[in-house]
């Protein structure tokens, strides 16, 4: 079979040359909208930083102490909302991921003081971050199976989990905190490399593979694909269910890791620890410029989005204004989010057809 | 033409469901170059026809041959390993991924970064792209923008791309220009025009007989699961076809 490829200039002039429209879509908004959280950050960092200077003749953002402190502060939101970016650009949504981050936590204090006396401080350290993962795996094993085959509604299947992860690390806890008697996590937990804190360095590795993980490799590009159209994932020949089964393991275990890091950080593991942090997550995935129904984000876009939010949530308290504004200002910088998303749909989204 | 092997040919195909006898003894042949449209009323078994041969069901009985081989197809994927492509009316594009990342979905080409870090090939798919979208006479400028931004004929030449690039030697077309504006339903006539001279193989399903006259080379038509007739398109009429379809 060889196919006549060799084509005739009457052949090129048979069939007209089509306009590429693509050249006039990304319009100004497009691009606004592309960067919108990154905006919301900076017109926040401004507002403080004037609020700061103007109330106290102070600094908000060059005290290294407040960047320190909303990094740290970031740190478990953003672990959490890496993990839902992949869940949410695949069309669905993870509501288990807070408590899965408490059972992390409590499981990894028991596990560091087992294991403690047997293996010396470090090893056991190690030991315990491992098992706290693995156990925060098996939740999100269910959730992927939940979803994958039994084809559960992933609000549904992820709320059923939200309560039984709860349950289940408020037994191992014993309905209070576990105190972690290992001074080795409690260094990595609040020590520092040249004044940046170890959890933050580790959060920032994590999140760099992971957007390796979204932007660079299949798992992600079927991800973007499984969000806009699961049909044309299917019939392209992507397996649907493994895919399912594998994202929701890897949200479980990003809330793992955030429940060791809080147990580091705090020394000790609790139950509650990401009760507020699950829609902190759905939040900053939002604001990061994410849509629910699927189909797009990044990992850069969340980054910035978990940063509104713990820029709001700290320079609040910075300029000592009443805890309770921090909410409705979370709640606003939502919606103007979503509204600005749409209105770009709106300028862009309309295809022109000749 | 009957000395050249034909690429598909389909001898006495049946599909029942139970006692309902969706397809019965039907025969096709396509030849290199050849576009064959499928015509018939609702219910007629076009759609049952395609599924059987595109690996989507088992026929009853009857025999599938590609290129003088007889062959068997438990999935549509291994239907599209072989070359038979089926690009549906709904299109099957992921609208947020490119032209590049769309022909590739499923197969995406891979590189190494810094010499280690398995990373997607964008440039691999991007130049797939702008080269089989020229082939098909649709020139893009910029490979980095989502399906999602094109029009709807660009669209059914991008699924038309993404069988021409693994090699479709069979494509079958369910209306493909069933959604489309009369100008884009005209790029798609010439989009199967660029096929034929390309030696691939169309089987074009369409409810429109004008489009059918303007493309097609033979014309099979089918009412309630059995061959009412087949024609040659330069021998035949609008009326006539109309009349082997509601069986005047």
């Amino acid at each position: 079979m060889t196919a006549s490829d060799t084509q005739s200039p009457t052949d090129a002039t048979d069939g007209r040359p089509q306009a590429d429209h693509a050249d006039r879509a990304k319009t100004l908004v497009q691009r606004i909208a592309d960067l919108r959280a990154w905006l919301f950050l900076l017109a926040l960092i401004l507002g403080f930083e004037v609020w700061a200077r103007v109330s106290f003749g102070g600094t908000f953002i060059l005290n290294p102490f407040n960047l320190q402190s909303i990094a740290v502060f970031a740190v478990a939101p953003l672990l959490l909302a890496t993990g839902q970016t992949f869940v949410i650009i695949s069309g669905g949504i993870d509501l288990s991921l807070g408590f899965i981050m408490g059972l992390a936590a409590v499981v990894a204090a028991h596990a560091i003081n087992a294991l403690t006396p047997g293996f010396g401080m470090p090893t056991a350290v190690l030991l315990g971050f491992l098992i706290a993962v693995l156990v925060a795996a098996i939740p999100g094993t269910i959730n992927g199976l939940l979803v994958s085959r039994l084809r559960v509604p992933p609000f549904i299947g992820t709320l059923g989990m939200f309560g039984v992860a709860r349950g289940v690390a408020f037994l191992l806890a014993g309905g209070t905190t576990v105190p972690v008697s290992n001074s080795f996590f409690a260094m990595i937990g609040n020590g520092r490399f040249m004044s940046v804190p170890y959890i933050v360095i580790i959060t920032a590795i994590f999140v760099l593979i992971m957007h390796y993980l979204l932007s660079q490799t299949r798992f992600g590009q079927h991800n973007y694909a499984i969000g806009a159209n699961v049909q044309a994932a299917r019939r392209a020949g992507i397996d649907i269910k493994s895919h399912l089964l594998r994202l929701y393991i890897l949200s479980a275990c990003c809330a793992g890791l955030g429940g060791v890091l809080y147990s580091a950080r705090f020394n000790a593991g609790a139950a509650q620890a990401g009760e507020p942090l699950l829609l902190d997550s759905v939040a900053a995935v939002v604001i990061g410029g994410a849509s629910l129904f699927g189909g797009s984000g990044t990992i850069i876009g969340t980054v910035a989005g978990a940063f509104v939010i713990a820029v709001i949530q700290y320079g609040l308290v910075f300029v000592n204004v009443e805890p309770f504004w921090q909410f409705i200002s979370v709640g606003v910088v939502i919606i103007i989010s979503v509204l600005i998303d749409q209105a770009q749909r709106r300028f862009s989204g309309g295809r022109q057809d000749e | 033409m009957s000395s050249v092997t034909p690429l598909l040919e389909v001898s006495s195909l049946s599909k029942h469901f139970g006692a309902v006898r969706a397809l019965h003894d039907v025969s096709m042949k396509v030849h290199p170059g050849e576009v064959v449209a499928l015509a018939g009323d609702n219910g007629a078994g076009k759609t049952t026809l395609i599924k059987a041969i595109s690996g989507v069901f088992r026929p009853t009985s009857g025999e599938v041959k590609l290129k003088g081989e007889p062959v068997s197809f438990t999935t549509p994927q291994e239907a599209r390993d072989k070359g038979i492509e089926t690009i549906y009316q709904d299109l099957a594009l992921a609208d947020n991924l490119t032209i590049g990342g769309n022909i590739f979905l499923g197969r995406e080409p891979m590189r190494r970064a810094f010499g280690f870090l398995p990373v997607l090939d964008r440039k691999k798919m991007a130049d797939a792209a702008r080269t089989t979208m020229a082939m098909l006479d649709f020139h893009v400028s910029r490979t980095e923008a989502p399906v999602s931004n094109f029009s709807g004929g660009q669209r059914q030449a991008v699924a038309i791309g993404r069988a021409v690039y693994w090699d479709a030697q069979v494509l079958i077309m369910d209306e493909p220009t069933a959604a489309l504006g009369v100008p884009e339903q005209r790029k798609v006539i010439s989009l199967i025009k660029q096929l034929k001279t390309q030696g691939r193989g169309v089987i074009f399903i369409s409810h429109n007989l004008q489009d059918i006259f303007a493309v097609s080379d033979r014309i099979i038509v089918l009412r309630r699961g059995v061959m009412a007739g087949e024609r040659k398109i330069s021998e035949t009429t609008h009326d006539e076809v109309v009349k082997l379809m509601v069986g005047g």
